[in-house]
């Protein structure tokens, strides 16, 4: 069949790097596109919030920090278990590549998220479901990245880790609605399937403009770090060394 | 629009702290994150030349020099 063996072909490390190389610069320069224009409309053409005047603003950040830190998770686990399942060199570099760009976005999320706290709550933090599972998706993260940097044998490293982010990705349901099963400080969602959105139109403009350039930002930032690993892993194979002395 | 000026602007209706906070902060761990990324690729691409230059290349042998 065609299709699949298209698969084949671009799942062959070699074929990425040259892809994802040619790739990048589109999505860093839509991401920077999205980010001007979302926060020229977070903060010149949305009004000031009735009730919580300027320091709702930062929902411009915490919001799509917050969504892309759990679904980058969930992409991380997709790649990890087809690692597992089909042993695809490729996968386990993906889920790799994606977990410090994951941790730093839910670092994001829980710092605007205390900043946001501290005003309108009268605390930085408190230990509610929400702000607790968010804070063990950052742990999951860390605990990744951690794993496998302590492995010397790459292959083993990558099941490792593919482990912990399969065991973990019961975490994101918990997440996303921890709103909903427990009674927390956090708010509900202020945009869901099942309902109007609770907010002004032009703010919820800003906000999933925002989550465009936060979702261009990860995946320049995971296609650029693959290419690094696939370089430090497949240094010992033909392709690198034609490509290095094709380059010097 | 919404700001009579710049120091209104700054100002955040006294939220300056906190929603700034935020921003800083993001914008300098993105721009920290792009420069990780940049050193990493110089990193694996040093090693790869290495590599192809003398053969294997253990990766912790190498990474004191890469390092220099």
């Amino acid at each position: 069949m065609m299709s699949s063996l298209n698969w084949y072909k671009y799942s062959s490390p070699a074929t990425f790097y040259g892809l994802a190389g040619k790739a990048i610069p589109w999505f860093y320069g839509a991401a920077a596109l999205f980010c001007v224009a979302g926060l020229y409309i977070g903060f010149f053409l949305a009004p000031t919030d009735f009730q919580q005047s300027e320091a709702y603003r930062i929902i411009f950040i915490h919001v799509p920090a917050a969504w892309m830190s759990m679904f980058i998770y969930i992409v991380m686990a997709f790649w990890a278990a087809l690692g597992l399942a089909f042993n695809t060199r490729l996968s386990f570099m993906m889920a790799s590549a994606l977990a410090p760009t994951g941790a730093m976005l839910t670092f994001v999320a829980l710092w605007t998220g205390a900043l946001w706290g501290k005003p309108t709550w009268g605390t930085w933090w408190v230990w509610d479901a929400r702000l607790t599972s968010e804070l063990i998706l950052f742990f999951l993260y860390l605990g990744f990245m951690a794993l496998q940097a302590a492995i010397d044998d790459p292959r083993r490293a990558d099941r490792a880790g593919a482990l912990i982010a399969l065991v973990g990705v019961v975490n994101v349901p918990i997440i996303y609605f921890s709103v909903r099963w427990w009674n927390t400080l956090h708010q509900g969602a202020s945009v869901s399937f099942s309902k109007a959105p609770s907010m002004a139109t032009i703010m919820l403009v800003g906000m999933l403009v925002m989550a465009l350039a936060a979702w261009m930002y990860a995946i320049a930032a995971a296609l650029s770090r693959v290419r690094s690993i696939i370089l430090e892993r497949e240094r010992n194979s033909q392709w690198v060394a034609q490509m290095v002395e094709a380059e010097a | 629009m919404n700001w009579n000026g710049w120091s209104e602007f700054f100002h955040m209706g006294g939220y300056a702290f906190y929603v700034w906070g935020s921003y800083a902060v993001t914008a300098a761990l993105i721009v920290g994150e792009i420069l990780l990324l940049r050193s990493h690729r110089q990193k694996a691409l040093t090693l790869a030349k290495r590599t192809v230059k003398y053969g294997r290349v253990e990766k912790d042998e190498s990474n004191d020099e890469i390092a220099a």
